[in-house]
């Protein structure tokens, strides 16, 4: 299935691709300067690129979530998905250190779930997702929401293929992050503000919060939800309802 | 902590060029790190004796290319600094800076044997 990382269908995990013929090139060429220019992330990039290219062709509308630990992401996505239940046909690609204990709360929901477990890696990368994919039908969905390891640095550096990176704040958090975090909110296009049920009880400024946002990223939408109370949560369903429609198009 | 894995691509594509060429050793690397990239340039320092070990990399000097960042105004044209993802352009206030440096991220050459 891997034929551009290069890795067998049983060495998912584990592989190295530097396959090493070790020819002896003792050409003796002595000292010299090679200038190569190649972009560090390129071969990410690349297994990127193909993600979305076969996102493209399948008209699948594809969401990478990112936050710190504990905003929400797994409470949106369980609401979202039994409210949604019938309507879309989502898939999701949890991302977690170690544990499945989010792939079991999707899994309640009824809708297929895949664990990848990143180890130490602190963000999910092109390959996984490129991997993770494999154990879905991608003709039978029309969302697939990937839910990143709760880190705010490093998975904005990884394209997946994704169509948007959503972040995710809740209010507990304060309203600074995202000039505290600018390349992951830079990186986003669309904002959800969680747990504003929980605003009474704290001194989170909502406004100063956007304007911090728009900051880093000057046309980034916002929405204002909790997936608590239910709150605000019909524009993040009609956002992604246009997103899907967009794609199937 | 997301510079440990790109340190490992760095020596990998470096590795990759220098046996292309017939390299036995890389005596340096030259690498590029814009300020707004999201990769710390001392993580990477860091982690590179490490993951070069045992490779043609072992023992060579990394020479970072540090690359400010820079962006172009879309109201008012003005280029100013921009070190971090600030959009106000500090010339009429627009919130309009398009980043036109510093987020580079590459391997510019090898020094081989
Ligand atoms: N009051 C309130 N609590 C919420 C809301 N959304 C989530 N929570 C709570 O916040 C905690 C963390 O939620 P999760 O959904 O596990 O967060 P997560 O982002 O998936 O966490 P990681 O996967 O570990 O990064 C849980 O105790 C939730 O019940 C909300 O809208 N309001
Ligand atoms: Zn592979
Ligand atoms: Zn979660
Ligand atoms: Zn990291
Ligand atoms: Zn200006």
């Amino acid at each position: 299935m891997c034929i551009d990382c290069g890795c067998g269908p049983t060495d998912h995990h584990h592989h190295h691709h530097d396959h090493s013929h070790d020819h002896d090139h003792s050409h003796a060429q002595g000292k010299r300067t090679l200038r190569i220019e190649e972009d560090i992330l390129a071969k990410n990039n690349r297994l990127a690129g193909n993600n979305r290219a076969l996102f493209g062709a399948k008209g699948l509308f594809v969401l990478n979530l990112v936050s710190s630990p504990g905003s929400g992401k797994t409470s949106i996505l369980e609401r979202t998905l039994r409210d949604l239940a019938g309507n879309i046909a989502f898939a999701v690609l949890e991302g977690d250190q170690q544990t499945d204990q989010d792939a079991a709360r999707i899994a309640a929901t009824g809708v297929p779930v895949h664990q990848i477990n990143t180890g130490a890696g602190c963000h999910l990368d092109a390959h996984m997702v490129g991997h993770g994919i494999e154990h879905f039908d991608l003709d039978a969905l029309d969302i697939l929401m990937i839910e990143n390891v709760g880190n705010l640095v490093c998975p904005a550096a990884f394209d997946l293929g994704e169509d948007h990176k959503v972040a995710v704040l809740s209010v507990t958090e304060g309203e600074d992050k995202p000039i505290k975090y600018p390349n992951m909110f830079h990186a986003a296009d669309l904002l959800l503000i969680n747990k504003i049920d929980l605003l009474p009880y704290l001194d989170f400024d909502l406004d100063k919060c956007k304007a911090f946002a728009r900051q880093v990223k000057p046309d980034i939408e916002i929405l204002e939800v909790s997936c608590k109370s239910g709150a605000g949560m019909e524009g993040w369903y009609a956002w992604l309802a246009q997103g899907v429609s967009r794609k199937k198009t | 902590m997301h510079e440990l894995g790109i340190t490992r691509s760095i020596v990998e594509i470096a590795e990759r060029h220098a046996r292309e060429q017939g390299a036995v050793r890389v005596i340096s690397l030259t690498v590029q790190i814009g300020a707004l990239s999201g990769v710390i340039a001392e993580a990477v320092e860091f982690a590179f004796e490490v993951c070069a070990q045992d490779s043609l990399l072992e023992g060579a000097r990394l020479i970072i290319d540090a690359v400010p960042g820079r962006g172009r105004c879309r109201a008012c044209g003005a280029e100013s600094a921009m070190d971090r993802f600030t959009y106000a352009c500090p010339h009429c206030d627009a919130l309009a800076l398009d980043c036109i440096q510093g987020e580079e991220l590459r391997i510019l050459e090898l020094e081989v044997d």
